[in-house]
C-alpha cells in the first residue's frame, strides 16, 4: 500500500461493531499504536457471543472466555467505546476519513452508574427482553446483560408520553401516578403498592377520601373521562395486607422529635422522620389517633379498620403515639421543646366557626365537626327528625349524610348556587341520591325556639352579586324573601379554626386568621426547632395537602437536625394541559374509552347504616381502568421518574439528548455481525404458532445460567423439563427459494453442542435428535466432537427432510413428520423442537454499506475478493466476521486481526500519533516504613449500606492493627472519592490502601490507578468484596452480613499489611520478525509486516516460494491462483525489507518474546537471527496412500493430480466418458479422523471444470457429507444442475474398486435407490486428506511447541486465540494450523502479522509483576516445576538449578504450589500473604 | 468457647473458599448480581488460578479453625491456565487423604468446578457445603482449643 501519500494520515481507526470481531480488531490496533473508536449500536459491547451459553468444541463457557476481552476493551487507554451509537457516514480518502457517529441518549451517566439495579426494580414498565430473545422480560431501564461493558444501565425511551403527566404535578406530594398505574396494568400489585408507599404513608386512606386533584388535572379527561386514580390507589391498597408487609431495618440516630397532633400531617411527618432514624413521639389530645381522619370523616367513607391498620404500621416503624395527651393541659409546650430535638405542630383545625345569627345558642344547635366527632367517638347524639345543615363544604355534606343515616330528614341550606359549592360534585350527587335536599341561594337569618327547643329556622333567599375576594360571586339577600323551615336540629358547618392557645404564651407567631405563621417553603416557625404544618397553618384543607405538609416538615426537620441548609422548596411545576394539536393527535391515536365505574352501594341500602359506600374494583376492572392511562400507552420509558428517585448515584439524566460526534480516522473496519433468520414465514415449522418450537439462539438463552430460566432446561409453554428434544437443521440456509442459497456454516456444530449440553443438563436419558441433510463439520476438532456426540453422548442423528411440525392437542408436545433418506415417511413426537436458524447479514450493516457505497453480494453480505478477503470495495474500509459471510468464531477472530493488520499497514506512518500515555508522579519508597493502612468502606448507596452496618464496620476497621485511617463513602468509586483517597494518602501518610466495596474484577484497576496517581505502587492495594459477596447475597441477615463484612475487611487488612511493591521490568526488543514457510501464508504475513515497516527474514525449506498453491490451477471464482501467486512472489521478492532464505531450516531456537535467537541452516551454513516475533507457516500437503489402487493404476488420481491433468492434458478429459470421484478418503493407519475442509469444494470445482470441457462426461461423486459451507454451496447447487451425480456412502458400506484389464469398476450402494451400483470409470479421483508438513514435528521439538494428534499446530485457544501459540510472541497461520482455503489462509496470515504487530510496535515490553521466581539456594533441581508448568517456562540453568524467565511467566503459581522445597515464590500471592488472610479470616472461629 | 453446648442446628460453621480469579470468583460475583441468597458462612479468598492452591493453605485453614474448606476453579478443560484446576483437584484429593489420616472428616473439604456464568451453581455450592459442614458439626480441631 502507498505509504508515501502526500496527505498526512490519521493514526486512528473506527471499528464498527462491538462483537468478538470488532473487539479483537480494536484490541490489536490499540496495542499496535493506534487510537480506536469502537462504535456499537447496543448499549454494551459483547455481540452475539455474550448471548451464547457454551462454545464448542471445548464446551467453554462463552462468557468466561469473552469476559477478559470485554474488560480489556472497556479499560484500554486507547480504545474509546461509543456504545448505543450509530455510524451515519464516512467521507474522505483512505488514511484520512471523516466519520459521523450518532450517540444516542442513554439517559444514564455511564461514569456514575454502579449497576446496582435499584432503578430497574422500581421501573414500572415491563418490556420484551431482546437479549433473552423475548423469553424473558426486562424493564424500560436495564443493563444489557449482567457482565456488560460498560456496566451501566440505559433507559429504553422510544417516544414522549402523550399526556404531560399532569396528575403528578397536580398531586401535592407528587405521587408517581403513571408509575403505579403502569404496574397495576402489568398485574404487579405488590410493586404498585410499594411505589405508592414510597411517597404516601396512608395509601388506603387516600384511596378513599382524597379529593384527587390529580383526576381534575388528568389529560385523559380532555378526551373522555379522567383516570380513576383514587379508585386505582384504593384497589392496590386493598390487595395488600399491610400487617404482612416487611418492616424496614432502620438504624436509629438517637435524636428525638415531638409531633403534636396525629392527623394526616402529624402522621406523615412522624412516618418520614421514623424512617430517617429519629425517635418520634406523637401527642394526641383525643382518645384515638387519626385526627380529622378519624373524627371528621364518616365511617361510610373511611372504614376505621383501614385507618387503624395504616396508623399501626407507622407505629411499627417505631413511632410512639400518646393519646389523651393534650399539649397545654398537663404537658407543657415548653417542656416538649426542652426534651425533644425538634417539635412539629400539626394540631389541625377542630374548632367550629360560629354562624353569628340569633338563636345560635339554643339547645338543638350542634356544630358540624363537633357532631361528627361525637358520632365518630361512638357517643349518642340527640338528633331531631328534621335537620337543617348550614354550609356547602364537604363537612356539610358529611354531616348531612351521617344525619340521614341516623334517620333524619335533612335539608342543606347554602347561600350560593351549585357551581360555587366547595364540596366535591360526586359527594353532592351522592347526598342527593340518598334523598338529601339542598336549598341553594338560601341563607339562615334566625333560629326560632319554642319551649327552649328549636322549632324553625328563618331564612332568606339570595341572589349572586359581584365577585368577592375569593373570586366567587357574592350572595346578596333578596329583600322580602324571608321564609321559615320546620326543624328540630340545626347543624352549622361553615368551617373550622385551630386551637393554638397552648403555644401562644411561648411567643409563637399567629396570623390574624388564627393559623401559625411559617415560612411556606420550609414550614419553619418563628421559634427555633419548631415547625408547623397542616390545617393549623393553611386553615381547613384536603387530607393530601396535610400529608404533603407533614412530609415537607419532616424533610426540613431532618435537614435542620443534621445541620444542613434547609432545601425544601415549593415545587412550582404546574400541571400542563394538552395543546389543541396534541388533543387532536391523541384522539386519533387512542380510541375513546370511558372510565370504569367502581360499584357503589345502592342509595336505599346506604342510608341504613355506615357501610362503606364505594366498593373496590375487581382485578379485571382495575387492569382495564389502568389500561386507559395515556402515559403507559407508549412503548418504552413512560418518564415516570421512579428510577431517578431511586438512583443514589445520581446517574439518571432525563435531559440527555442524542449527540453527533465527528471523528477523524485513517481507516474503518466494519464488523456489524449478523441477524438470525426469522423462521416465522416457514409455516410448516409452526414457529411463533407453537410455543415449544424455538430457535437455536432462543435455546442458547434457555440453556444459559444467566438466561431467563437460570439455565434450567425447560420449555416455554409449561416450564416443564422436556424429555425429547429435536433439532432441525438448515432452517433458513441452503434454500434458494428464500434467498439463502448459501450454507450458514455453523449450525451443524452448534446443534451438536446444544444436544450435548442439553444431555449434560437434563441427564443421559434425554432423547436428543438432530434432523439434518449433511453434517458440516469443517472446523478444527469438529469431526471428533461429532463422533463423541454420537458415541459417548448418544445423540441421535437422522438424515432426513422435514415436512411439517404439528402440536399435539393439549400437551404442548409436537409431532414431526419427516422423510428419511430412502424416502420413507415417518412421524415422531418431541417435547421441544429447536430450529437451527441460519445467518442473515446484519440489516443495519447492509443499510450502512449502502450509505458508504460498499458493494454487497446478492445476499447482502459484504463483497470481498478471494485474495483480499477483508477488503471492501471502498479502499481504506475493511470488513471482518459474519458480515463478510457466514462463519464461526475462530474465522471471525482471524479476519478481525487481519482487518487490523490491513489498517495498520495503511496507517503505519501515523502510528503512535494519536495514542496517549499517562504520566504518574514518582513512586514513594515504602519498603522501610511500617505499614500504614487506609481503609475506605463503601455504602454503594443503599446496596451495601441497607444490609451491612457500614459505620459499624468502619469503627471496627479502626481497631485493626496497622490501620491508621478509615472512612465510609456513599460511593467509593465516585470521582470525588478518588480525590479523597489521594488526599488521605498524603495527609495520613498511608502506604497501603484497602477498599471494601464491590468486586475487584471490575474495580481493582480503578483504585490501583488512583493510588498510583498518589505515588503508591499499585500492588499496595487490597480489596474486600462486601457487595457481591456479602450484602447482595445476605439481604435477609443484616447482622450476620455486617459480621461477615468485618471478617472480610479484617482479612483484607491482614494481607495488605504484608503486601510489597512490585515493579514490572522494561525490556528492549527486536523489531524484526522471522517467518517460517514461504507459501502463501508466510509470504502474505511477511508482506504485511514489511508494509508496516518491519524487517522480515522469510525462511523456506524448498528452493522456490509458493508452497502448496503452486499446485492449484483452477479458480474457485475468477482470478486464477497462479496469477495471484506470481504477483505475490514478485512483491515479496521486490520488497527490500524481506530477506528470503530458501532451502533453509530452523535448527536451534532460544529466547523469549521480543528477544528470540534462532539459528537457521542452509546445508552446512548456519546463521543466527535475532528477532522479536516468529510466525510459523509451514503449510500442509496432500496425503498419498495406497487406497483404491492409487499408485498402482494410472487412472487413479488424487484431486491435485486431476487438476494438473485438466490443465495439462485436457484432451484426455475431453474423451473421458465416466469419471468417479470418491471423497473423504480416510486411511485406516494414522490419525485421519478430521475433515480436510477443502476436498468437497475442490472436487465439485473440478467436476464443473470437466463439464465445461466435456459436457457429455458422466461424473459421479461418492461422498459421506457434502461440506460446501458458506457461499461454496452455490457450486454444489450448480454441479447438481449441470448433472453431476452425487451418491452418498457410509463407512459401513464404502465403495469398492476393481480393475480388470484396462477397466476400472466402482461398486457403490445408493441409499436413495437402495441398490448397489456398478460404475465403470475412465478416471477414478480420490480426495485424499490434507496432512501437515513433517516440519511441524521438527519445530515442535526445537521450539517447544504443541501439536494436535493429527500433527497440526495447537493454538492457545481454539475460539479466541486461533493465531497465537500459548508461548508469547509465536504465531501460526495457514494450513499449518488446520486445513483451509486460500482466502482463509490469507486472512489468517494477515492476522498473524496483525498479532505480531502488537509486539513489534512496542518500544519496550513490560514484563514481570505478579510472577514466579525461584530461590536458587533452595532449589534441588527436582524438575517438578518443569513438569507442572503449563507453558514450559522453567528450565535448569547453567548453575544446575531451576530458573523462571520473568518475561515468560504467566503468574498462575502452579509451580510455586507444587514445589516440594518451597523454592518458588509467586509474588503478590506469597505464602505469608495468603496465610495472613486465612488466619485473619478465622480469628473469630478459633 | 462452649462449643459442646451448641446443638448442631444452631452451629454456624466457618467455611473458607479458595476461588480462582477467572471462573469461580466471577461466578460468586454473578451470584451477587443475581441477588441469590446463600448462607453467610462462606468466606472467599481469591487466587489467580485454582492451581495456585497449596495443600498447606488448605491445612492451614483447618488448623486455624475452619469447619470446612472448598476450592473452586473453572470447568474442566477450560482453565485459563490450561490445567491448573486439574492440579487443584489432585491436591484437594491429597489433602482429603491427610484429613482422614489425622481424624478429620474428608467431606469437610471439597473441590468444585464452576464457570463464570454459573451464579446459581455457585450459590448452590455455598448452600450445599454449609449444610454438609453444619451436619458434620464443629471441626474437632476447634473443639480441642
Amino acid at each position: 500500500m502507498d505509504t508515501k501519500s502526500e496527505t498526512k494520515k490519521v493514526g486512528a481507526v473506527l471499528v464498527l461493531g462491538g462483537g468478538i470481531g470488532g473487539m479483537q480488531a480494536s484490541l490489536d490496533l490499540a496495542e499496535s499504536g493506534y487510537k480506536v473508536y469502537l462504535v456499537e449500536e447496543a448499549p454494551a459491547i459483547g455481540g452475539v457471543m455474550a448471548q451464547l451459553d457454551k462454545t464448542l468444541p471445548t464446551n467453554d463457557c462463552s462468557m468466561c472466555i469473552l469476559s477478559p476481552k470485554l474488560v480489556e476493551c472497556g479499560r484500554h487507554f486507547n480504545i474509546e467505546l461509543l456504545t448505543y451509537s450509530e455510524l451515519l457516514g464516512v467521507e474522505g480518502e483512505p488514511g484520512n476519513f471523516a466519520a459521523t457517529v450518532k450517540k444516542k441518549a442513554r439517559f444514564v451517566d455511564e461514569t456514575r452508574c454502579t449497576a446496582c439495579n435499584l432503578c430497574a426494580e422500581g421501573c414500572p414498565v415491563v418490556m420484551r427482553n431482546d437479549f433473552d430473545e423475548g423469553l424473558g422480560k426486562r424493564k424500560a431501564i436495564y443493563n444489557l446483560y449482567q457482565q456488560a461493558v460498560p456496566n451501566a444501565y440505559v433507559i429504553d425511551k422510544r417516544e414522549e408520553r402523550p399526556c404531560h403527566i399532569a396528575c403528578k404535578d397536580a398531586c401535592p406530594i407528587h405521587m408517581n401516578v403513571p408509575g403505579y398505574i403502569a404496574l397495576i396494568k402489568q398485574g404487579m400489585f405488590k410493586e404498585a403498592y410499594g411505589l405508592i408507599r414510597r411517597t404516601n404513608p396512608l395509601p388506603g386512606v387516600c384511596g378513599r377520601v382524597c379529593y384527587a386533584p390529580c383526576e381534575d388535572a388528568c389529560n385523559r379527561g380532555e378526551m373522555d373521562d379522567p383516570m380513576a386514580i383514587r379508585e386505582l390507589k384504593r384497589f392496590v391498597a386493598d390487595q395488600i395486607d399491610i400487617e404482612g408487609i416487611e418492616i424496614p431495618q432502620i438504624s436509629r440516630n438517637g435524636k428525638k422529635v415531638a409531633v403534636i397532633g396525629s392527623g394526616p400531617a402529624g402522621l406523615a411527618a412522624a412516618h418520614d422522620l421514623a424512617l430517617e432514624g429519629y425517635g418520634v413521639v406523637i401527642f394526641e389530645a383525643l382518645p384515638e389517633p387519626g385526627g380529622m381522619l378519624r373524627y371528621g370523616i364518616p365511617e361510610y367513607r373511611l372504614p376505621r379498620d383501614i385507618l387503624s391498620k395504616e396508623i399501626g404500621y407507622i407505629e411499627t416503624l417505631g413511632v410512639q403515639i400518646k393519646t389523651n395527651a393534650k399539649v397545654g393541659e398537663g404537658i407543657k409546650f415548653e417542656e416538649l421543646r426542652r426534651s425533644y430535638n425538634a417539635v412539629f405542630i400539626g394540631v389541625g383545625a377542630h374548632e367550629s366557626l360560629k354562624l353569628g345569627i340569633p338563636g345560635e345558642d339554643t339547645s338543638g344547635v350542634i356544630h358540624g365537626v363537633d357532631f361528627l366527632r361525637e358520632i365518630n367517638m361512638g357517643q349518642k347524639v340527640k338528633l331531631g327528625r328534621k335537620v337543617a345543615v348550614i354550609g356547602g363544604g364537604n363537612v356539610a355534606i358529611d354531616v348531612s349524610r351521617v344525619a340521614k343515616r341516623l334517620g333524619a330528614e335533612v335539608n342543606i341550606i347554602y347561600r350560593r348556587s351549585r357551581t360555587e359549592m366547595p364540596a366535591t360534585s360526586e359527594e353532592v350527587e351522592s347526598a342527593e341520591e340518598e334523598g338529601i335536599e339542598i336549598n341553594f341561594l338560601v341563607a339562615p337569618i334566625r333560629i326560632i325556639a319554642e319551649n327552649g327547643r328549636i322549632s324553625k329556622i328563618e331564612c332568606t333567599r339570595m341572589e349572586l352579586g359581584v365577585p368577592d375576594e375569593s373570586g366567587r360571586r357574592r350572595p346578596v339577600a333578596i329583600e322580602g324573601s324571608e321564609f321559615t323551615i320546620d326543624v328540630d336540629t340545626v347543624i352549622p358547618a361553615l368551617g373550622q379554626v385551630s386551637d393554638v392557645e397552648f403555644a401562644k404564651q411561648t411567643g409563637l407567631e399567629i396570623t390574624h386568621r388564627g393559623t401559625i405563621t411559617v415560612d411556606e417553603s420550609t414550614l419553619v416557625t418563628n421559634i427555633e426547632g419548631v415547625f408547623a404544618g397542616g390545617d393549623v397553618v393553611t386553615g381547613p384543607a384536603m387530607v393530601i395537602e396535610a400529608i404533603a405538609s407533614g412530609k415537607k416538615a419532616a424533610r426540613s426537620i431532618d435537614e435542620y437536625l443534621k445541620g444542613e441548609p434547609l432545601t425544601s422548596k415549593e415545587d412550582k411545576s404546574l400541571p400542563e394541559k394538552l395543546s389543541e394539536e396534541e388533543l387532536i393527535t391523541n384522539k386519533e391515536r387512542f380510541p375513546s374509552q370511558n372510565r370504569v365505574k367502581a360499584k357503589e352501594l345502592e342509595p336505599s341500602m346506604r342510608v341504613k347504616g355506615f357501610e362503606e359506600v364505594e366498593k373496590s374494583y375487581s382485578i379485571l376492572e382495575a387492569q382495564e381502568e389502568a389500561g386507559r392511562c395515556l402515559a403507559s400507552q407508549i412503548e418504552g420509558c413512560i418518564g415516570c421518574g421512579e428510577c431517578e428517585e431511586r438512583c443514589g448515584a445520581k446517574a439518571i439524566n432525563y435531559d440527555m439528548r442524542d449527540e453527533i460526534a465527528n471523528l477523524e480516522v485513517g481507516s474503518v473496519i466494519l464488523a456489524p455481525g449478523l441477524d438470525e433468520f426469522d423462521p416465522t414465514s416457514l409455516f410448516n415449522y409452526g414457529y411463533k404458532k407453537y410455543p415449544n418450537v424455538v430457535t437455536s439462539i432462543e435455546f442458547e438463552r434457555i440453556m444459559n445460567a444467566s438466561g431467563p430460566y437460570q439455565g434450567e432446561i425447560i420449555r416455554p409453554s409449561d416450564k416443564k423439563a422436556p424429555r425429547r428434544i429435536a433439532w432441525i437443521q438448515c432452517v433458513g440456509s441452503r434454500d434458494e427459494s428464500i434467498g439463502a442459497g448459501y450454507c450458514s456454516s455453523v449450525c451443524c456444530t452448534y446443534a451438536i453442542k446444544q444436544a450435548i449440553i442439553a444431555k449434560e443438563h437434563a441427564g443421559t436419558d434425554l432423547n436428543a435428535t438432530i434432523f439434518f441433510i449433511d453434517m458440516r463439520l469443517q472446523g478444527k476438532g469438529y469431526e471428533e466432537y461429532y463422533n463423541r456426540a454420537r458415541e459417548e453422548h448418544n445423540v441421535r442423528f437422522i438424515r432426513s427432510r422435514i415436512y411439517e411440525i404439528q402440536e399435539l392437542d393439549g400437551t404442548g408436545s409436537l409431532s414431526l413428520r419427516f422423510a428419511e433418506e430412502d424416502g420413507t415417511l415417518r412421524n415422531e413426537e418431541f417435547d421441544l423442537v429447536v430450529l437451527s436458524v441460519g445467518f442473515r447479514p446484519s440489516k443495519k450493516g447492509m443499510d450502512l454499506a449502502k450509505r458508504l457505497g460498499i458493494k454487497l453480494n446478492k445476499y447482502g453480505f459484504c463483497q470481498t475478493d478471494e485474495f483480499t478477503p477483508v477488503e471492501t470495495s471502498r479502499p481504506g474500509i475493511f470488513v471482518c466476521g459474519v458480515f463478510q459471510g457466514p462463519k464461526d468464531i475462530p474465522e471471525t477472530v482471524m479476519q478481525a486481526s487481519a482487518a487490523a493488520a490491513n489498517s495498520s499497514a495503511l496507517l503505519s506512518s501515523a502510528r503512535y500519533t494519536l495514542t496517549t500515555k499517562k504520566e504518574y508522579p514518582p513512586e514513594k519508597d515504602v519498603i522501610e516504613e511500617p505499614p500504614r493502612i487506609g481503609a475506605f468502606i463503601c455504602h454503594c448507596g443503599i446496596n451495601i449500606g441497607a444490609y451491612v452496618d457500614v459505620p459499624q464496620v468502619v469503627e471496627y476497621t479502626r481497631t485493626l492493627p496497622n490501620v491508621v485511617y478509615a472512612e465510609d463513602n456513599l460511593y467509593t468509586c465516585s470521582q470525588d472519592t478518588q480525590e479523597r483517597i489521594k488526599s488521605a494518602i498524603k495527609e495520613h501518610k498511608l502506604n497501603r490502601v484497602v477498599v471494601a466495596s464491590c468486586t475487584p474484577i471490575t474495580h481493582e484497576p480503578l483504585f490501583q490507578e488512583t493510588i498510583k496517581e498518589a505515588g503508591l505502587n499499585p500492588y499496595l492495594f487490597e480489596m474486600a468484596s462486601i457487595r457481591e459477596h456479602c450484602s447482595w447475597v445476605h439481604m435477609d441477615e443484616p447482622d450476620k452480613a455486617t459480621q461477615k463484612a468485618k471478617d472480610l475487611v479484617r482479612a483484607a487488612v491482614a494481607r495488605a499489611t504484608l503486601l510489597e511493591p512490585l515493579h514490572k521490568v522494561s525490556l528492549g526488543l527486536s523489531h524484526d520478525a522471522l517467518v517460517i514457510g514461504g507459501g502463501v501464508a508466510g509470504m502474505t504475513a511477511a508482506l504485511n509486516l514489511a508494509e508496516q515497516g518491519f524487517k522480515i527474514c522469510l525462511v523456506e525449506q524448498e528452493k522456490e516460494l509458493g508452497g502448496w498453491v503452486r499446485k492449484v490451477h483452477i479458480p474457485l471464482n475468477e482470478t486464477t491462483p497462479q496469477d495471484f501467486l506470481r504477483s505475490l512472489i514478485k512483491q515479496v521478492e521486490a520488497n527490500e525489507l524481506i530477506e528470503i532464505l530458501s532451502e533453509t531450516k530452523v535448527v536451534k531456537f532460544e529466547g523469549f518474546v521480543g528477544n528470540f535467537k534462532t539459528t537457521v541452516a542452509s546445508g552446512e551454513r548456519q546463521r543466527l537471527i535475532e528477532h522479536g516475533v516468529i510466525i510459523v507457516a509451514t503449510g500442509a500437503k496432500e496425503y498419498r496412500g495406497g487406497e483404491y489402487l492409487l499408485g498402482q493404476n494410472e487412472r487413479v488420481l488424487t484431486l491435485s493430480d486431476l487438476e494438473e491433468k485438466i490443465i495439462k492434458s485436457s484432451e484426455e478429459i475431453a474423451q473421458a466418458k465416466n469419471i468417479v470421484m470418491i471423497l473423504c478418503i480416510r486411511p485406516s493407519e494414522g490419525n485421519f479422523n478430521y475433515c480436510s475442509r477443502v476436498c468437497c469444494t475442490v472436487a465439485i470445482k473440478n467436476a464443473l471444470k470437466i463439464k465445461e470441457i466435456n459436457q457429455e462426461a458422466n461424473i459421479y461423486i461418492l461422498y459421506k457429507d457434502i461440506r460446501t459451507y458458506g457461499f461454496k454451496e452455490e457450486l454444489y447447487t450448480r454441479a447438481r444442475k449441470e448433472g453431476v451425480i452425487f451418491i452418498r456412502y457410509d463407512d459401513e458400506r464404502p465403495p469398492q474398486v476393481n480393475s480388470n484389464d484396462s477397466k476400472l469398476e466402482v461398486n457403490a450402494f445408493d441409499p436413495i435407490l437402495g441398490e448397489e451400483l456398478i460404475l465403470t470409470s475412465d478416471l477414478l479421483v480420490l480426495a485424499e486428506p490434507m496432512v501437515p508438513s513433517e516440519t511441524n514435528e521438527e519445530l515442535r521439538d526445537i521450539m517447544k511447541l504443541t501439536l494436535t494428534k493429527e500433527g497440526f499446530f495447537h493454538e492457545a485457544h481454539v475460539k479466541l486465540a486461533p493465531i497465537d501459540f500459548s508461548s508469547e510472541g509465536i504465531f501460526m497461520c495457514g494450513t499449518a494450523h488446520s486445513p483451509k482455503f486460500i482466502d482463509e489462509t490469507i486472512a489468517q496470515a494477515q492476522a498473524a502479522a496483525g498479532r505480531a504487530t502488537t509486539i513489534l510496535a512496542k518500544n519496550q515490553l513490560e514484563v514481570g509483576g505478579a510472577v514466579c521466581q525461584v530461590d536458587p539456594s533452595k532449589c534441588t533441581a527436582c524438575l517438578t516445576c518443569i513438569r507442572v508448568c503449563p507453558y514450559n517456562v522453567p528450565f535448569i540453568n547453567t548453575n544446575g538449578v531451576a530458573e523462571i524467565e520473568v518475561a515468560e511467566c504467566r503468574g498462575c503459581g502452579i509451580c510455586a504450589a507444587q514445589c516440594p522445597r518451597k523454592a518458588i515464590t509467586l509474588f503478590h500471592y506469597k505464602e505469608e500473604q495468603i496465610e495472613a488472610k486465612i488466619e485473619a479470616l478465622l480469628i473469630e472461629a478459633s | 468457647m462452649e462449643h459442646e453446648m451448641i446443638s448442631k442446628n444452631q452451629f454456624e460453621p466457618v467455611i473458607v473458599a479458595f476461588c480462582c480469579h477467572y471462573c469461580a470468583y466471577a461466578a460468586a460475583d454473578l451470584a451477587g448480581v443475581m441477588r441469590l441468597q446463600y448462607p453467610t458462612n462462606i468466606r472467599i479468598i481469591k487466587l489467580p488460578c485454582s492451581g495456585t492452591i497449596d495443600v498447606l493453605h488448605i491445612l492451614k485453614a483447618f488448623e486455624q479453625g475452619a469447619d470446612g474448606v472448598f476450592v473452586a476453579g473453572c470447568l474442566k478443560g477450560t482453565c485459563h491456565f490450561i490445567e491448573g484446576n486439574i492440579r487443584a483437584e489432585k491436591r484437594v484429593a491429597q489433602a482429603k487423604a491427610i484429613l482422614s489420616e489425622i481424624g478429620l472428616e474428608a467431606e469437610r473439604l471439597e473441590m468444585f468446578f464452576v464457570s463464570a456464568s454459573e451464579g446459581p451453581q455457585f450459590a448452590n455450592v455455598a448452600r450445599k457445603m454449609t449444610d454438609k459442614v453444619r451436619e458434620l458439626g464443629p471441626s474437632p480441631v476447634k473443639r480441642k482449643r
